[in-house]
Protein backbone atom coordinates (compact mmCIF):
# COMPACT_ATOMS: atom_id res chain seq x y z
CA UNK A 1 0.00 0.00 0.00
CA UNK A 2 2.71 2.31 0.75
CA UNK A 3 4.83 1.74 -2.10
CA UNK A 4 1.77 2.06 -4.33
CA UNK A 5 0.88 5.70 -2.59
CA UNK A 6 4.59 6.27 -3.22
CA UNK A 7 4.53 5.50 -6.88
CA UNK A 8 1.48 7.54 -6.87
CA UNK A 9 2.40 10.52 -5.90
CA UNK A 10 5.50 10.36 -7.10
CA UNK A 11 4.32 10.23 -10.88
CA UNK A 12 1.82 12.69 -9.93
CA UNK A 13 5.13 15.20 -9.03
CA UNK A 14 7.17 14.25 -12.08
CA UNK A 15 4.37 14.20 -14.69
CA UNK A 16 2.73 17.58 -14.20
CA UNK A 17 5.99 19.25 -13.48
CA UNK A 18 7.31 18.00 -17.13
CA UNK A 19 4.23 19.51 -18.35
CA UNK A 20 5.43 22.53 -16.97
CA UNK A 21 8.18 22.37 -19.04
CA UNK A 22 6.73 21.42 -22.10
CA UNK A 23 3.59 23.84 -21.86
CA UNK A 24 3.38 26.97 -24.16
CA UNK A 25 0.29 28.92 -22.24
CA UNK A 26 1.52 30.15 -19.09
CA UNK A 27 -2.20 29.36 -17.57
CA UNK A 28 -1.56 25.68 -18.08
CA UNK A 29 1.85 25.83 -16.62
CA UNK A 30 0.45 27.26 -13.92
CA UNK A 31 -2.59 25.11 -13.20
CA UNK A 32 0.21 22.00 -13.87
CA UNK A 33 2.59 23.47 -11.09
CA UNK A 34 -0.33 23.60 -8.74
CA UNK A 35 -0.52 19.73 -9.25
CA UNK A 36 3.33 19.45 -8.82
CA UNK A 37 2.99 21.24 -6.13
CA UNK A 38 0.03 18.88 -4.14
CA UNK A 39 1.99 15.75 -5.19
CA UNK A 40 5.05 17.23 -3.29
CA UNK A 41 2.85 17.88 -0.46
CA UNK A 42 1.65 14.17 0.01
CA UNK A 43 5.65 12.99 -0.59
CA UNK A 44 6.35 14.91 2.71
CA UNK A 45 3.14 13.62 4.33
CA UNK A 46 4.92 10.20 3.76
CA UNK A 47 8.07 11.42 4.97
CA UNK A 48 6.03 12.18 8.23
CA UNK A 49 6.71 16.30 8.21
CA UNK A 50 2.76 16.61 8.11
CA UNK A 51 3.29 20.73 9.03
CA UNK A 52 5.98 21.16 6.13
CA UNK A 53 3.39 19.42 4.02
CA UNK A 54 0.24 21.65 4.90
CA UNK A 55 3.08 24.72 4.24
CA UNK A 56 3.67 23.44 0.90
CA UNK A 57 0.22 23.43 0.18
CA UNK A 58 -0.18 27.13 1.46
CA UNK A 59 2.15 28.65 0.01
CA UNK A 60 3.22 27.40 -2.76
CA UNK A 61 0.44 25.72 -4.21
CA UNK A 62 -1.89 28.80 -2.76
CA UNK A 63 0.08 32.09 -2.88
CA UNK A 64 2.78 31.42 -5.32
CA UNK A 65 0.91 30.20 -7.76
CA UNK A 66 -2.05 32.61 -7.58
CA UNK A 67 0.50 35.40 -7.53
CA UNK A 68 1.76 33.75 -11.12
CA UNK A 69 -2.03 33.67 -12.11
CA UNK A 70 -2.62 37.27 -11.32
CA UNK A 71 0.48 38.43 -13.18
CA UNK A 72 -0.04 36.05 -16.44
CA UNK A 73 -3.74 38.20 -16.25
CA UNK A 74 -2.19 41.53 -16.14
CA UNK A 75 0.74 40.92 -18.21
CA UNK A 76 -1.79 38.96 -21.21
CA UNK A 77 0.98 37.85 -23.04
CA UNK A 78 0.17 36.09 -26.63
CA UNK A 79 1.36 32.52 -27.00
CA UNK A 80 5.21 32.05 -26.84
CA UNK A 81 6.24 31.18 -30.50
CA UNK A 82 7.46 27.47 -30.66
CA UNK A 83 11.41 27.17 -29.59
CA UNK A 84 14.01 26.52 -32.28
CA UNK A 85 15.15 22.98 -33.10
CA UNK A 86 18.33 23.30 -31.96
CA UNK A 87 17.12 24.67 -28.59
CA UNK A 88 14.76 21.47 -28.18
CA UNK A 89 17.88 19.43 -29.07
CA UNK A 90 20.03 20.90 -27.09
CA UNK A 91 17.61 20.86 -23.88
CA UNK A 92 16.04 17.24 -24.58
CA UNK A 93 20.45 16.45 -24.76
CA UNK A 94 20.75 17.96 -20.92
CA UNK A 95 17.99 16.26 -19.87
CA UNK A 96 18.88 13.14 -20.89
CA UNK A 97 22.54 13.92 -19.55
CA UNK A 98 21.24 14.96 -16.11
CA UNK A 99 18.95 11.44 -15.49
CA UNK A 100 21.81 9.51 -16.68
CA UNK A 101 23.78 10.95 -14.52
CA UNK A 102 21.02 10.94 -11.37
CA UNK A 103 21.00 7.61 -12.19
CA UNK A 104 24.31 6.68 -12.36
CA UNK A 105 25.10 8.61 -8.88
CA UNK A 106 21.90 6.40 -7.54
CA UNK A 107 21.95 2.91 -8.72
CA UNK A 108 26.19 2.37 -9.37
CA UNK A 109 26.61 1.28 -6.07
CA UNK A 110 29.94 4.22 -5.99
CA UNK A 111 27.90 6.03 -3.38
CA UNK A 112 27.79 3.72 -1.24
CA UNK A 113 24.87 2.62 0.75
CA UNK A 114 22.41 4.55 2.07
CA UNK A 115 20.55 5.82 5.20
CA UNK A 116 17.77 3.30 6.57
CA UNK A 117 14.77 4.81 8.37
CA UNK A 118 14.70 5.04 12.55
CA UNK A 119 11.38 3.76 13.40
CA UNK A 120 11.03 6.81 15.73
CA UNK A 121 8.46 9.03 14.50
CA UNK A 122 9.66 12.43 14.42
CA UNK A 123 8.45 14.91 16.29
CA UNK A 124 6.97 17.42 12.84
CA UNK A 125 4.20 18.78 14.76
CA UNK A 126 3.39 22.44 14.87
CA UNK A 127 3.91 22.84 18.38
CA UNK A 128 7.86 21.50 18.37
CA UNK A 129 8.09 23.87 15.38
CA UNK A 130 7.06 27.05 17.25
CA UNK A 131 8.68 26.30 20.49
CA UNK A 132 12.37 25.66 18.33
CA UNK A 133 11.21 28.75 16.23
CA UNK A 134 10.91 31.35 19.30
CA UNK A 135 14.04 29.57 21.54
CA UNK A 136 16.95 28.39 19.68
CA UNK A 137 16.19 29.69 15.75
CA UNK A 138 15.30 33.29 17.10
CA UNK A 139 17.68 35.08 15.13
CA UNK A 140 17.29 33.43 11.69
CA UNK A 141 13.55 33.99 12.33
CA UNK A 142 13.66 37.27 12.96
CA UNK A 143 16.15 37.62 10.12
CA UNK A 144 13.92 35.98 7.51
CA UNK A 145 10.84 38.75 8.68
CA UNK A 146 13.53 41.58 8.07
CA UNK A 147 14.18 39.75 5.04
CA UNK A 148 10.15 39.53 4.12
CA UNK A 149 10.00 43.75 4.96
CA UNK A 150 13.06 43.89 2.67
CA UNK A 151 11.53 41.88 -0.37
CA UNK A 152 7.94 44.07 0.15
CA UNK A 153 9.89 47.09 0.03
CA UNK A 154 12.15 46.39 -2.96
CA UNK A 155 8.70 44.90 -4.93
CA UNK A 156 7.06 48.51 -4.16
CA UNK A 157 10.26 50.37 -5.58
CA UNK A 158 10.63 48.33 -8.48
CA UNK A 159 7.21 48.45 -9.94
CA UNK A 160 6.66 52.07 -9.06
CA UNK A 161 4.85 53.48 -11.99
CA UNK A 162 6.76 56.84 -11.97
CA UNK A 163 10.10 54.88 -11.53
CA UNK A 164 9.82 53.39 -14.53
CA UNK A 165 9.52 56.68 -16.71
CA UNK A 166 11.51 58.99 -14.76
CA UNK A 167 14.66 56.55 -15.81
CA UNK A 168 13.42 55.93 -19.50
CA UNK A 169 15.70 53.35 -19.93
CA UNK A 170 14.26 52.53 -23.26
CA UNK A 171 17.15 50.21 -24.58
CA UNK B 1 9.30 1.59 4.45
CA UNK B 2 10.31 3.36 0.70
CA UNK B 3 13.89 3.68 0.45
CA UNK B 4 15.55 6.73 0.69
CA UNK B 5 17.47 6.16 -3.35
CA UNK B 6 13.53 6.73 -4.27
CA UNK B 7 13.27 9.76 -2.96
CA UNK B 8 15.85 11.19 -4.20
CA UNK B 9 15.39 10.00 -7.77
CA UNK B 10 12.15 11.93 -7.67
CA UNK B 11 13.86 15.06 -6.47
CA UNK B 12 16.85 15.06 -8.98
CA UNK B 13 14.29 14.25 -11.83
CA UNK B 14 12.28 16.98 -10.80
CA UNK B 15 15.33 19.13 -10.67
CA UNK B 16 16.11 17.94 -14.33
CA UNK B 17 12.99 18.43 -15.43
CA UNK B 18 13.23 22.52 -14.12
CA UNK B 19 16.41 22.84 -15.67
CA UNK B 20 14.86 20.78 -18.99
CA UNK B 21 12.05 24.06 -18.56
CA UNK B 22 14.87 26.72 -17.96
CA UNK B 23 16.94 25.64 -20.97
CA UNK B 24 13.88 25.08 -23.39
CA UNK B 25 11.32 27.45 -22.91
CA UNK B 26 11.85 31.32 -23.98
CA UNK B 27 8.61 32.79 -22.00
CA UNK B 28 10.20 34.77 -17.98
CA UNK B 29 7.09 33.12 -16.37
CA UNK B 30 7.23 29.66 -17.21
CA UNK B 31 11.33 29.83 -16.86
CA UNK B 32 10.52 31.54 -13.37
CA UNK B 33 7.78 28.51 -12.65
CA UNK B 34 10.50 25.94 -13.79
CA UNK B 35 12.83 27.67 -11.56
CA UNK B 36 10.25 27.03 -8.52
CA UNK B 37 10.17 23.24 -9.62
CA UNK B 38 13.87 23.07 -9.05
CA UNK B 39 13.79 24.42 -5.49
CA UNK B 40 10.64 22.52 -4.84
CA UNK B 41 12.63 19.71 -5.87
CA UNK B 42 15.57 20.59 -3.51
CA UNK B 43 13.41 20.52 -0.53
CA UNK B 44 12.26 17.58 -1.46
CA UNK B 45 15.51 16.30 -1.10
CA UNK B 46 16.75 18.06 2.12
CA UNK B 47 13.34 17.05 4.01
CA UNK B 48 14.08 13.16 2.65
CA UNK B 49 18.15 13.15 3.77
CA UNK B 50 16.42 14.80 7.34
CA UNK B 51 14.16 12.35 7.81
CA UNK B 52 16.52 9.58 7.37
CA UNK B 53 19.28 10.55 9.51
CA UNK B 54 16.21 11.27 12.40
CA UNK B 55 17.01 9.82 15.75
CA UNK B 56 15.17 9.60 19.26
CA UNK B 57 17.39 12.06 20.18
CA UNK B 58 17.55 14.49 16.73
CA UNK B 59 14.33 14.18 15.96
CA UNK B 60 14.80 15.69 12.64
CA UNK B 61 13.94 19.12 13.68
CA UNK B 62 16.85 21.69 12.28
CA UNK B 63 16.36 19.82 9.01
CA UNK B 64 12.77 20.97 8.33
CA UNK B 65 12.68 24.29 10.52
CA UNK B 66 15.95 25.09 7.87
CA UNK B 67 12.88 24.17 5.37
CA UNK B 68 10.69 26.80 6.43
CA UNK B 69 12.85 29.21 6.33
CA UNK B 70 13.85 28.40 2.55
CA UNK B 71 10.08 28.53 2.13
CA UNK B 72 10.24 32.20 3.33
CA UNK B 73 12.39 32.95 1.33
CA UNK B 74 11.63 31.46 -2.27
CA UNK B 75 8.19 33.63 -1.37
CA UNK B 76 10.78 36.86 -1.01
CA UNK B 77 12.28 35.18 -4.36
CA UNK B 78 9.19 34.66 -6.09
CA UNK B 79 7.72 38.37 -5.11
CA UNK B 80 10.56 40.31 -6.12
CA UNK B 81 10.80 38.37 -9.78
CA UNK B 82 7.76 38.76 -10.52
CA UNK B 83 8.22 42.36 -10.07
CA UNK B 84 10.77 42.62 -12.29
CA UNK B 85 8.81 40.93 -14.96
CA UNK B 86 6.12 43.33 -14.56
CA UNK B 87 8.68 46.00 -15.13
CA UNK B 88 9.92 45.18 -18.13
CA UNK B 89 6.58 44.45 -19.86
CA UNK B 90 5.78 48.29 -18.86
CA UNK B 91 9.23 48.51 -20.29
CA UNK B 92 9.44 46.76 -23.24
CA UNK B 93 6.36 44.89 -23.84
CA UNK B 94 7.56 41.58 -24.30
CA UNK B 95 8.32 38.58 -22.05
CA UNK B 96 10.26 36.64 -24.39
CA UNK B 97 13.58 36.24 -23.27
CA UNK B 98 15.46 35.78 -27.21
CA UNK B 99 14.48 39.15 -27.53
CA UNK B 100 15.79 40.98 -24.60
CA UNK B 101 19.22 41.50 -25.96
CA UNK B 102 19.63 44.93 -24.55
CA UNK B 103 22.98 43.66 -22.58
CA UNK B 104 24.59 41.67 -25.70
CA UNK B 105 27.55 43.59 -27.44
Amino acid sequence: MREFLFYFFAALTVVPGLFVAISRNPVNAAMNMILSFIGLAALFVMLESYFLAILQVLVYAGAIVVLFLFIIMLIDAERAPKSGWLTSLAAVAALALMVTGLLTLLYSGESGTFAVAGETAPAALSQTFGVELFTRYLLPFQVTGFMLLMAMVGVIVISRKDAAEDKGGEA
Amino acid sequence: MIALESYILVAGLLFAIGAFGVLLRRNTLILFMCLELMLSASILGLIAFSRYNATAEVAMMSGNLLVLFIIAIAACEVAVGLAIIVTLWRRQQTVDVSELTALKN
